[in-house]
């Protein structure tokens, strides 16, 4: 038996999987976001050893930062899988991603500086952890540009994808900005993060997980979404997409 | 070589030049200049002192007073190698601002040595624990070094 592994690489066959797949995140999505925020509102301390209440921004701000960081990598990664392969599914799967992650960026400077005027006393610095966070936005920002600026699909296609491989630079420096090993070497202002390393309550820590879980399922649908869309508006000249709409009516 | 084998060495020539990139910019990053100065780099002579710079370490206990009747704030910055700057700050204080609390103040230093801040920022810790759970882990931590030092 041999397994056909491009199966669901073409559009006509992904586009009605896609379909399948979008409530079924959409509604993990809204149990988990809605499980997750209730643990961490009523099942979590009141005051932390030096922060108060407003500490509770974690539950958003987290699991936007991760996915913006996330999200980059699998668009770039789909991007380049478009260059080599050349198969138009991984642009599209790319270009859908592009929103998302630049509102999940968005949402974590955004919470982010509501959560620093709080406690650090200012609602913007330029800390190289902030620094390279907006530069991710820019970049979310700029392959979208470039790929509506482009007439051609495939050569919008193909620039955008060459801007989010170099672009890829800027992840692994949001994550060391404050995560390397001698702390006097990154000095920052924002915090490092050491999830695991018994610094946080484990009802904290549950629910940030659970939210930052959600954000992922809701990542998925929202994605998921978007590449239908761009399916059908760059396959309209194809016969199975009259057959579609004639079905549709 | 086929089309597509040429276009997956390109993809690995990409993937490897970026990551070699992103290294040295890194490397770069840390050797510049820092977000940062602690008290002892400060005294060092490593901060531009002819500029306006940040220096960052924790308040000293017992060391935050009132200039006399003005808004002025005067206390201590340390860090662990216990070298000490001192700062003047008038303004308000972030909500988070007490002893012993990790803090960044940008500002110049004056001639004696006195560091005049014009923005006080307060950090805190990648500890989300109640005080209480706090309070409980340092005991036992202490305990177990003393028992230590006491073993030896």
């Amino acid at each position: 038996m041999s397994i056909n592994w491009f199966k669901y690489s073409s559009p006509a066959t992904f586009y009605p999987l896609a379909g399948k797949m979008v409530p079924f995140f959409g509604w993990l999505a809204a149990i988990l976001m809605a499980g997750g925020l209730y643990w961490g509102f009523f099942e979590t301390p009141d005051r932390l050893s030096d922060q108060k209440e407003y500490y509770r921004i974690i539950y958003i701000h987290v699991g936007a930062a991760w996915m913006s960081m996330w999200l980059y990598i699998v668009m770039a990664a789909w991007a380049l899988a478009g260059l080599v392969f050349q198969t138009r599914l991984s642009f599209m799967i790319a270009k859908a991603i592009a929103p998302t992650g630049a509102i999940a960026t968005f949402l974590a400077l955004w919470t982010g500086a509501f959560w620093g005027k709080t406690s650090w006393g200012t609602w913007w610095d330029w800390d190289p952890r902030m620094t390279s966070e907006l530069i991710l936005l820019f970049l979310y920002m700029g392959y979208m540009a470039l790929q509506s600026a482009i007439d051609d699909p495939r050569r919008a296609d193909r620039a955008a994808a060459l801007l989010a491989l170099v672009g890829l630079v800027c992840v692994p420096i949001i994550f060391w900005s404050i995560n390397c090993p001698d702390p006097n070497e990154c000095a920052a202002l924002h915090q490092t993060s050491n999830p695991g390393g018994g610094n946080m309550e484990p009802n904290i820590l549950i629910a940030m997980l659970v939210t930052a879980f959600a954000f992922w399922m809701y990542s998925f649908a929202a994605i998921l979404m978007r590449v239908r869309n761009i399916i059908l508006e760059r396959e309209r000249h194809t016969t199975w997409v009259n057959e579609l709409l004639e079905e549709k009516g | 070589m086929k089309p597509r084998q040429k276009r997956i060495v390109f993809a690995i020539i990409a993937v490897i030049a970026i990551g070699v990139a992103a290294k040295l910019i890194i490397a770069s990053i840390d050797a510049g200049s820092s977000y940062f100065y602690s008290p002892k780099k400060v005294l060092a002579g490593e901060a531009p002192t002819d500029q306006v710079f940040r220096i960052g370490g924790l308040v000293k206990v017992g060391s935050i007073q009132r200039i006399g009747k003005t808004l002025t704030v005067e206390f201590i910055v340390t860090d662990d190698a216990a070298a000490e700057i001192t700062t003047h700050y008038t303004g308000i204080l972030p909500d988070l601002f007490k002893e012993g609390q990790g803090v960044v103040a940008k500002g110049r230093l004056r001639e004696d040595g006195v560091f005049i801040a014009e923005e006080v920022l307060a950090k805190h810790d990648e500890k989300y624990l109640a005080p209480e759970v706090k309070e409980a882990l340092e005991e036992a931590h202490n305990e177990a070094t003393n028992k230590k030092e006491y073993a030896q």
